[in-house]
């Protein structure tokens, strides 16, 4: 059989056991599966307002697994994404905060996003030191910088930029209405972060497959030794992979305090970063289907949010599933090539 | 019970050492055989979660050991087969796991939140107990921060005394030579990933029935991450990795205990000073464990050269590389 028809198959078969295996464990809380995966795949799309919310989550996981793409093209797993998110968000919130009223707004817009991106490539960049130059694997020097990053935006939260009187996990007080970035009429969407994180992808996707730097990226991903020999300087492709990763959690983090949140809120990643190391995995370096696969994920995830109200479902069931396809899909990648061989 | 407060805080850290140290001989044993382990967060979230579920079901608590054990050897098993078998990446298949069965413990375990369960009883040991200051710091627990106490010798003894112990030590650093001397490397490493994984589970156990004595979302994420750092800052050896727990766990009781202090340290930054220190650490010991340095540190005096070798023991040759068998 054709080599592609047969790798198709086999990803068709692995989501039907990733889907499968989700009814097993729905039927444990439900009787009503077929209720349960309409409401996961079509309930985020069922009304503007829900479309809207969906597009909200949508955006920052695609800047997240746009930049996870091209950090994974180097070979890095860059568990730190959260907590580059987290710093993006904190120097924007810093930069909004100097704000005083009758300036132009779009300017501190401007500002707190390049804030943001600085702030989030610094935190990549301390990741790729630490492992280039101390030898600390970078998923514990991530993960470790993501606690302190928490860390950073709790004490802010709680401390210096409290709410006058209240200190509350609900985050500090709120910015100005003229600084909140303008939404579509009727939902609570900021129009401006889906095209940005659009704008994003484009201009990665080209950097990434169509540039020689993009070529050389990837050479270094695939064995460091290999492209040094080569003359490629490996060290400094590796830092910029991972600084343009950080840069892109920056700007999503930035982006959550300006268009989501209006406030610094103490988990400004709540999970989003991770989200996108999931659809980085599953799509490899191929960031053509990162908006795919953050699409579809958005939706899974949007719409399990209804499912403790209309089922009583937790809807955890919804990373449950996303974990199950990614899994099914890397073990079916596995099972190709082996046939292969 | 009269003791000074210094005694009742060690003995506190060896009690909330206790599911830290059974998560980090699992991963000690894991990596021992040359596999990486990355699923242990969630693996311990969903073990314990199926522990407390089984205890508060069956009002049992050894069957709740029992059965996070059995859960913790099943994603063991499955890191195993995709990661020694399939010889896909361990660090994807790990991370992935790692994320569901967080996601699983949550969704499973959604019936049994903020329920009261059965727990570990206390134990204090008849007669040892009433010893002035080691009694209170030693003998007024319960038995599974006994068998903590007692599971690193042990398992310390296991790997450098015993023939199995150096089939194991053999699985991390030469499988090919074992190979080749009549060894079933694949079925070795199997078996000591899923006791590992036995141990990872146990960990999760520890923490719902008996150090947090209960099930929430998540409550303890975060903790498997914590021990697969502690494992490499102690260099693959038991009794170093014993230290990082007890350390960690000194960090976060200073932490907790210099909140109400006169020098206004903010208590967020207190709670992330563990973290810091855990990188600066695993930094320096990599650093100087680094082939580049090993060579200067050669001009230095014997004496300190073999401390500093100590100090930076380096992985199993052959950690997370999978082994094919002719």
């Amino acid at each position: 059989m054709n080599v592609t028809i047969r790798s198709h198959m086999t990803t068709i078969v692995a989501l039907g056991t990733a889907l499968l295996v989700t009814a097993v464990l729905l039927l444990t809380s439900s009787s009503d599966v077929l209720h349960a995966f309409a409401i996961l795949f079509w309930g985020a799309l069922t009304s503007p307002s829900r479309i809207a919310d969906m597009v909200m989550l949508m955006s920052p996981l695609l800047l997240c697994a746009i930049g996870l793409s091209v950090s994974f093209s180097a070979g890095q797993y860059n568990l730190g994404i959260e907590g580059q998110m987290t710093v993006g968000g904190v120097a924007a919130m810093g930069l909004l905060r100097m704000y005083a009223e009758g300036q132009a707004p779009y300017l501190y817009w401007l500002f707190a996003i390049i804030a943001g991106m600085l702030m989030g490539l610094v935190w990549a960049l301390l990741v790729a030191a630490l492992k280039r130059y101390t030898h600390v694997s970078e998923i514990f020097a991530g993960l470790g910088l993501n606690f302190v990053a928490l860390g950073a935006s709790l004490y802010l939260v709680f401390g210096p930029w409290k709410r006058p009187g209240v200190a509350s996990m609900s985050g500090t007080e709120p910015l100005a209405d003229i600084l909140w970035l303008p939404t579509l009429t009727g939902t609570r969407l900021a129009w401006l972060t889906p095209i940005i994180a659009l704008v994003a992808l484009v201009v990665v996707w080209r950097i990434l497959r169509q540039s020689h730097w993009g070529l050389q990226v990837r050479a270094c991903g695939l064995s460091p030794l290999a492209s040094t020999r080569m003359g490629i300087p490996a060290t400094r492709r590796t830092f910029q992979a991972m600084a343009l990763c950080g840069a892109l959690a920056g700007l999503a983090g930035a982006l959550q305090i300006i268009g989501v949140y209006h406030a610094l809120v103490p988990n400004v990643a709540s999970g989003i970063g991770l989200m996108g190391l999931l659809v980085a995995l599953l799509v490899r370096a191929d960031i053509r289907f990162v908006p795919v696969v953050a699409f579809f994920f958005a939706i899974i995830t949007s719409g399990s949010i209804q499912l403790p109200l209309s089922l009583s479902i937790d809807s955890s069931i919804s990373g449950v599933l996303q974990g199950l396809i990614v899994l099914a899909v890397i073990v079916s990648r596995a099972l190709t090539k082996e046939g292969q061989s | 019970m009269n003791s000074p407060q210094l005694v009742t805080d060690i003995a506190a850290i060896i009690a909330m050492s206790a599911p830290l140290v059974f998560a980090t001989m699992g991963i000690y044993i894991t990596e021992r055989a040359g596999v990486i382990n990355l699923s242990v967060d969630g693996a311990m979230l969903l073990a314990g979660m199926a522990g407390f579920a089984v205890a508060l079901l069956t009002s049992s608590v050894v069957l709740g050991f029992l059965a996070a054990s059995v859960v913790g050897a099943l994603v063991a098993a499955l890191v195993a087969f995709l990661g020694i078998s399939l010889r896909l990446s361990q660090t994807a298949v790990g991370f992935v796991l790692a994320l569901l069965c967080t996601d699983l413990s949550s969704f499973l375990g959604n019936p049994y939140v903020q329920q009261t369960g059965p727990a570990v009883a206390a134990f204090p040991v008849p007669g040892l107990r009433d010893l002035p200051v080691l009694g209170r710091l030693f003998f007024q627990h319960d038995m599974v921060i006994y068998t903590s106490m007692v599971i690193v010798p042990l398992i310390a003894w296991w790997v450098y005394r015993t023939r199995s112990g150096l089939i194991l030590r053999g699985l991390g650093e030469r499988p090919e030579a074992l190979f080749a001397r009549g060894v079933d490397v694949i079925r070795a490493r199997y078996m000591a990933v899923i006791l590992g994984g036995v141990l990872i589970g146990i960990a999760g156990a520890a923490y719902t029935l008996d150090l947090k004595q209960g099930w929430t979302y998540r409550h303890i994420a975060g903790t498997g991450w914590i021990a697969l750092a502690i494992v490499i800052f102690g260099a693959w050896r038991p009794w170093r990795v014993l230290f990082g727990c007890y350390l960690f766990a000194l960090l976060q009781t200073l932490a907790s205990r210099l909140q109400d202090n006169t020098w206004q340290i903010p208590t967020q930054v207190l709670q992330v000073a563990p973290f810091v220190i855990m990188i600066v650490v695993l930094a320096v010991v990599n650093t100087l464990g680094s082939a580049e340095m090993q060579t200067r540190l050669q001009r230095l005096p014997t004496g300190l050269q073999r401390i500093l070798r100590y100090i930076t023991s380096p992985a199993p040759a052959a950690l997370g590389q999978p082994f094919e068998q002719q």
